[in-house]
């Protein structure tokens, strides 16, 4: 067998083994569960809301991308739990506690090793997101027959998140112990959702400081930027009033949106796992 | 025919600590060579240089040629780590099968069979790792590094969790590869072990190599003990060489010879004098 198949197949049987996968399945029906009795009570009682006459808003669109956005925002947070506990200890972790070694020291290389791990984790998540995201959009689309523009992209881009949250966390598992890197790029993850949300907060409030403070977090964490894109593409075609309260929102408002944050992420997800090969490779264990 | 391992002039420092301080030394192959020293000596450095776990500050050091920690060095070596640890939910077959896999072995099941009948954990094949003692796991370490037929294998304390037993069955292993030409690195604090199967022995010292050669020529005479009618009497000074005459004085003397005994130092006094006061 290859030797990147078989750490991939390692890693993989190591979070089966330590029961990772069995909490973020159990996470995960809940999650579904409460998500599919929100979106058939909130479907269900449409018909019955009556905004006020002078003001314009498509409820149903409304309700379809603001649900889809919190399904989003828990499927980006399982996602990343998912991503970080696959990958906290992979170096540093797995060295302290000597089952590194071993491994090391046949003649796969370090380069591959790593970057094994790294594809392990990016499959086991990709898979992972576009999972819950497609079922919560089937949700969506069974109980409030709303569907989004581009209904793959935004899904697609929680997956490149994700994958950036890995390579984050394998680079800090060079030179961080599992704990400090678990918190590390949880705090992150945090940092940027925090950023996220006061970058709406400064849009309604005509704050260009608050605005500019988001778009630069975004920028430096891309996991951010890409969830923000896939915000904006659900909510792309809600124009007037509805659109303007989904900017509002917590699930909406996108600064740095576009290819160019595409772009921009896929470079930083290369830069990131070069310098965690780069420092791995000089890293004596 | 490049030494199985060659290290020259090989320094390492661990910011202000200078770890190793220009160290020589080559295992040829087939031959079996044992690393001794006190706690941070530079020993599991320099074991780890050799592997490719560690990077030399400066200096050179090739396996079978190749640089080590290279491709081409780790797939001529086969190494037991001092601390290590397989995870716990694979068996003992299933250890060695993913090593196969790593070291690109085609030995299969009957090179897996050979490896643990060779360790004695033949009847622990589908046993998993968690499941057995630290013993087990050292024995199953050893298979490990035999994967797919190594030139060199080096060895960090291998028997330190083995009972008087396992070590048997870890020297006898020792002995049938140096008859196989597998060149050995035994890096291990049981000085009797080592003077047992190692063909010559290196003894370092706060990163330097203080003695070096074969069991025999690093011990010393230590005397002639002569036991005679009057009583046993401690010649000091005197070699074999001397042994023919002292016999010869003692029954010109008048003197019954019972028996005579040739004293040399043992490793352990070799070691004790090389490295001092040194507490190991």
């Amino acid at each position: 067998m290859n030797p990147v198949l078989t750490i991939m197949g390692y890693g993989f049987r190591e979070a089966v083994r330590r029961k990772m996968f069995t909490v973020v399945v159990l996470l995960t029906a809940a999650f579904l569960v409460l998500f599919w009795l929100a979106v058939r009570y909130v479907f269900g009682r449409i018909g019955s809301i009556q905004p006020p006459g002078d003001v314009h808003v498509d409820a149903h669109t409304f309700a379809g991308a603001f649900l889809l956005g919190l399904a989003m925002f828990a499927t980006l947070f399982l996602g990343v739990v998912l991503a970080v506990f696959l990958t906290l200890g992979v170096v540093s972790g797995d060295a302290e506690r000597g089952l590194l070694q071993p491994l090391v020291v046949r003649p796969l290389g370090r380069v591959t090793l790593l970057l094994s791990r790294f594809l392990g984790a990016a499959v086991v998540c990709i898979v992972y997101v576009l999972a819950v995201y497609g079922i919560a959009l089937a949700l969506i689309d069974v109980y409030g027959h709303w569907i989004p523009p581009f209904p793959l992209a935004p899904g697609l881009e929680l997956a490149g998140g994700v994958v950036i949250a890995i390579a984050l966390s394998i680079l800090g598992s060079v030179f961080l112990s599992s704990t400090a890197n678990g918190i590390a790029v949880f705090m992150l993850f945090g940092a940027g959702l925090t950023a996220g949300l006061l970058g709406s907060i400064g849009h309604a409030l005509s704050s260009p400081t608050i605005e500019h403070a988001s778009r630069d977090v975004a920028w430096a964490l891309p996991f951010e930027a890409l969830y923000q894109d896939g915000l904006r593409i659900i909510s792309s075609n809600a124009s007037g009033v509805t659109g303007f309260l989904l900017q509002l929102g917590p699930f909406g408002g996108a600064f740095v949106h576009g290819w160019g944050v595409r772009i921009w992420s896929l470079g930083y997800l290369c830069a990131a796992l070069a310098l965690a090969v780069f420092l791995f490779k000089r890293r004596d264990l | 025919m490049p030494s199985a391992l060659a290290v020259h002039a090989l320094e390492k420092r661990y910011g202000s600590v200078h770890a190793l301080k220009g160290v020589d030394l080559s295992v040829e192959e087939g031959e079996l060579v044992g690393l001794l020293g006190p706690n941070g000596a530079g020993k599991s450095t320099l074991v780890k240089i050799a592997v490719g776990l560690v990077r030399a500050t400066r200096g050179q050091a090739e396996v079978v040629g190749a640089r080590a920690g290279s491709r081409a060095a780790l797939a001529e070596l086969g190494y037991l780590a001092e601390l290590f640890r397989f995870p716990g939910w694979y068996t003992a077959d299933e250890v060695l099968a993913l090593h196969q896999r790593l070291a690109h072995s085609e030995g299969g099941d009957a090179e897996r069979t050979r490896l643990l009948e060779l360790v004695a954990l033949d009847d622990a094949r589908n046993r998993r790792v968690d499941g057995m003692s630290k013993g087990m796991q050292q024995r199953l370490g050893i298979a490990q590094a035999l994967v797919g037929s190594p030139r060199m294998l080096v060895l960090d304390e291998p028997t330190s969790a083995l009972d008087p037993a396992g070590r048997r069955v870890v020297r006898v292993l020792l002995e049938d590869l140096r008859d196989r030409g597998v060149s050995v690195l035994l890096n291990s604090h049981l000085l009797s072990e080592i003077e047992l199967v190692c063909d010559r022995v290196a003894i370092l010292r706060a990163g330097e190599v203080v003695a070096a050669g074969s069991p025999a020529e690093l011990s010393r005479p230590r005397g002639v003990e002569l036991e005679t009618d009057e009583g046993t009497r401690l010649v000091e000074g005197a070699t074999r060489e001397d042994a023919p005459r002292l016999v010869a004085e003692a029954v010109a003397a008048g003197r019954q010879v019972y028996g005579l005994r040739v004293l040399t130092s043992t490793l352990e006094d070799t070691y004790l004098e090389a490295v001092g006061d040194e507490v190991s």
